[in-house]
C-alpha cells in the first residue's frame, strides 16, 4: 500500500471566537486521487483547506502531508510545503496592481527560478487556461470565470504534486464550470493529486466524495 | 547562490520600480533625510575648516614678561637668565618708550596716549619658546615667576589653546548631532517602510501563500531603507557642497577688502564615501527595526 499523501486523524479546529469548526476529522487522501469535499456554508471545508496548507493550525490532532506534519512545521519549513501545493482561494486572492502575467509569475519568482524559465512556464500555464491572449490585461479587466481561470493557473504553474481548490467553480454558469473542472481532470490525468471542495452537486458524478457536516466527516 | 543573488537582483529591481512609480513620494522623502544630515556633515565641513585655518595660525608660543618699575636695563643678568633657560628659543627686549610708540600707531589710542602725562608702561621681554606644547609654557612661566625684578608673566599662546578647546566642545556638539539626527534617520525610515508594508499587505499576503519565504518577503523592503539612506546622504551631500560653494563665492568677494582669501575645502571623497556608507547603514538598520516589528502582523489568513 503506498503511504497517503494527505492524511488527517482526529483533526480539531476551534477559532479563537470558541467556535469549532472541525471535530475528530480523519481521512486520507492517496497520491494521484480525485477527491472531492463538500458540505454546506459553514461545514469547515475552507478550515480545513487552511490546515493543509499551514494557514492555520490544529488544535488537535494531526494534518499530515507527503509524511510531514503541518501542525508541528516551523516557520521556516512552511513556504517550502506551500511550494509543493497549488492552492485555489474561495476569495481568489489576485493581485490587482499588476498585469495578469505577472500575477502566474509570482510563484515562480519567489522560488528564484531564473525569469527566463518563469516567463516560458507562466506562458504554458496561462495557454493551458485560455487566457495567453490576455497576459497583459489587469485582473480587474478579467470576467469572473476567467479571473477564476487565472486562479488556477496560478496555482499549476509551479507544477506542484497536490492540487487544492476551494469553490473554484462558485458564481459561474454550469458551462464554465465545466470547463474549470474539465481542467482539473486533465491535471489529475498527469498524476497531480487533486481536492476540490463544492456544494456544486452536480459536479461530482466522478470521483470520491468526503462529505462535512459541521464540522464532522459524514457517512 | 546563483538563485540568492537572483533574488537580489530582482528584489532591487522591484524597489526601483517601486520608485519610479512614486518618484515625488521617494523624492521628499530623500531630501528629509537630506535636510537632518545636512546639519552634522555641514557642522563638521565647518569645523574641519576653522581646525585647519586654526591650525595655520603660529602656534609657537611666546611669553611676555613685564618687569617691575625697579629694574634697570643696565642690569643684564635677568636677560642672560631667561636665555639660558631649556626650551627658550629667543628673547627679546621691548623697552617702554618703544612699547608706547607702537600703542601710539595704533588707530584712535594715539590721542589718548598723547594725552598722557607720563608713560604708564613697564619694559617688558618677550621670550619665544622652541616647542609649542602646553607644559613647557606652563613650566616657563612658574620659573619666570619666580625671578626677581618682574612683575607680570603672561603666556600669549593661551587663545591658541582656548581656540583648540572651543573646537573640541564644538566637535563634540556636532557628534552629538550626528548621533541625535542618525536616530532621526532610523525613525524616518522605520515609519517609511512601515507605511510601505501597510500598502503591500495583499502582495506580502498572497506571497507567502505561494511559498516566498520570510527573507524573500523582507528583502525588498531592506533595499528600500538602504536606498533611502544613500539617497538621503546624497542629497545631503549635495546641501552641503552646494552650500560651501555658495560661501567660497561670497568670500571672493569679501577677499580683497581683507586682504585674505580663506578658501572653505568641500567634503573631501573618502568623507563623502563614508556619508553615504553610513547612511546607507542607518537605513538598513531602520528597515530592519521597522520589518521586524509590523512584517509579523502581515499573515495569510
Ligand atoms: N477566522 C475565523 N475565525 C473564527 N471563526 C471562523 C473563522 N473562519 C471560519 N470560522 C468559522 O468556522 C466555521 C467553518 O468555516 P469555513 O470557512 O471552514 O466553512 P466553509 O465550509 O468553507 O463554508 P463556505 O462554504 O461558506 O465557504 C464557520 O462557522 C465559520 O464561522
Ligand atoms: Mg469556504
Amino acid at each position: 500500500m503506498t503511504q497517503p499523501i494527505i492524511s488527517l486523524s482526529g483533526v480539531t479546529k476551534r477559532y479563537p471566537g470558541g467556535r469549532e469548526a472541525l471535530t475528530g476529522v480523519s481521512f486520507q487522501i492517496e497520491p494521484g486521487e480525485f477527491v472531492f469535499l463538500t458540505g454546506r456554508s459553514g461545514a469547515g471545508k475552507s478550515t480545513l483547506f487552511r490546515l493543509i496548507a499551514a494557514i492555520e493550525r490544529p488544535s488537535s490532532g494531526s494534518v499530515l502531508v507527503a509524511g510531514q506534519n503541518v501542525g508541528s512545521l516551523s516557520a521556516r519549513g512552511v513556504p517550502f510545503l506551500r511550494r509543493n501545493l497549488g492552492l485555489v482561494f474561495q476569495d481568489q486572492k489576485l493581485l490587482f496592481d499588476r498585469s495578469v502575467f505577472d500575477n502566474v509569475m509570482l510563484p515562480l519568482l519567489v522560488t528564484g527560478q531564473p525569469y527566463r524559465d518563469s516567463a516560458r512556464r507562466a506562458r504554458a500555464a496561462l495557454d493551458k487556461v485560455g487566457l495567453l491572449d490576455r497576459e497583459r490585461a489587469n485582473p480587474v479587466a478579467l470576467s469572473g470565470g476567467e479571473q477564476q481561470r487565472l486562479c488556477i493557473a496560478r496555482a499549476v504553474v509551479n507544477r506542484p504534486s497536490i492540487l487544492i481548490a476551494d469553490e473554484p467553480t462558485s458564481n459561474l454558469d454550469a458551462e464554465y464550470a465545466d470547463i474549470i473542472m474539465g481542467m482539473f481532470r486533465s491535471f489529475n490525468q498527469v498524476g497531480v493529486t487533486v481536492l476540490i471542495a463544492t456544494h456544486d452537486r452536480h459536479s461530482l458524478e466522478q470521483g470520491r466524495v468526503v462529505a462535512l457536516d459541521h464540522g464532522r466527516v459524514a457517512a | 547562490m546563483t538563485a540568492w543573488l537572483r533574488h537580489h537582483l530582482q528584489s532591487l529591481q522591484q524597489t526601483l520600480a517601486r520608485f519610479a512609480g512614486s518618484p515625488f513620494a521617494s523624492i521628499a522623502n530623500m531630501v528629509v533625510l537630506g535636510v537632518v544630515l545636512a546639519l552634522p556633515l555641514g557642522g563638521y565641513a565647518l569645523l574641519a575648516n576653522l581646525q585647519t585655518y586654526a591650525g595655520s595660525l603660529p602656534t609657537e608660543p611666546q611669553i611676555s614678561i613685564f618687569l617691575s618699575p625697579s629694574w634697570r636695563a643696565e642690569d643684564s643678568a635677568l636677560e642672560a637668565q631667561l636665555r639660558s633657560a631649556p626650551g627658550v628659543q629667543a628673547v627679546r627686549f621691548v623697552p617702554r618708550d618703544a612699547a608706547l610708540a607702537g600703542l601710539k600707531r595704533v588707530p584712535g589710542l594715539g590721542d589718548v596716549i598723547t594725552s598722557l602725562r607720563e608713560n604708564p608702561l613697564p619694559d617688558a621681554f618677550v621670550v619665544t619658546l622652541g616647542s609649542a606644547d602646553a607644559e613647557t609654557a606652563a613650566r616657563l612661566e612658574a620659573q619666570f615667576r619666580a625671578l626677581p625684578g618682574i612683575s607680570i608673566v603672561q603666556v600669549d599662546s593661551a587663545w591658541v589653546r582656548r581656540i583648540d578647546s572651543l573646537l573640541k566642545i564644538a566637535r563634540t556638539a556636532v557628534l552629538m548631532l550626528g548621533v541625535l539626527l542618525g536616530f532621526a534617520l532610523i525613525a524616518v525610515t522605520f515609519n517609511t517602510i512601515r507605511l510601505q508594508i501597510l500598502t503591500q499587505r495583499e502582495e506580502i499576503e498572497v506571497s507567502k501563500l505561494v511559498g516566498a519565504t520570510d527573507a524573500y518577503v523582507r528583502r525588498p523592503f531592506y533595499h528600500e531603507g538602504v536606498l533611502l539612506g544613500v539617497g538621503g546622504g546624497l542629497a545631503a551631500l549635495g546641501i552641503v557642497q552646494g552650500a560651501l560653494l555658495l560661501f567660497n563665492t561670497d568670500l571672493a568677494r569679501l577677499g580683497p577688502i581683507f586682504g585674505v582669501l580663506p578658501v572653505l575645502r568641500l567634503v573631501s571623497l573618502p568623507d563623502a564615501s563614508a556619508v553615504l556608507v553610513f547612511a546607507g547603514l542607518l537605513g538598513w538598520l531602520g528597515s530592519y527595526l521597522s520589518v521586524s516589528r509590523h512584517l509579523l502582523t502581515v499573515q495569510p489568513h
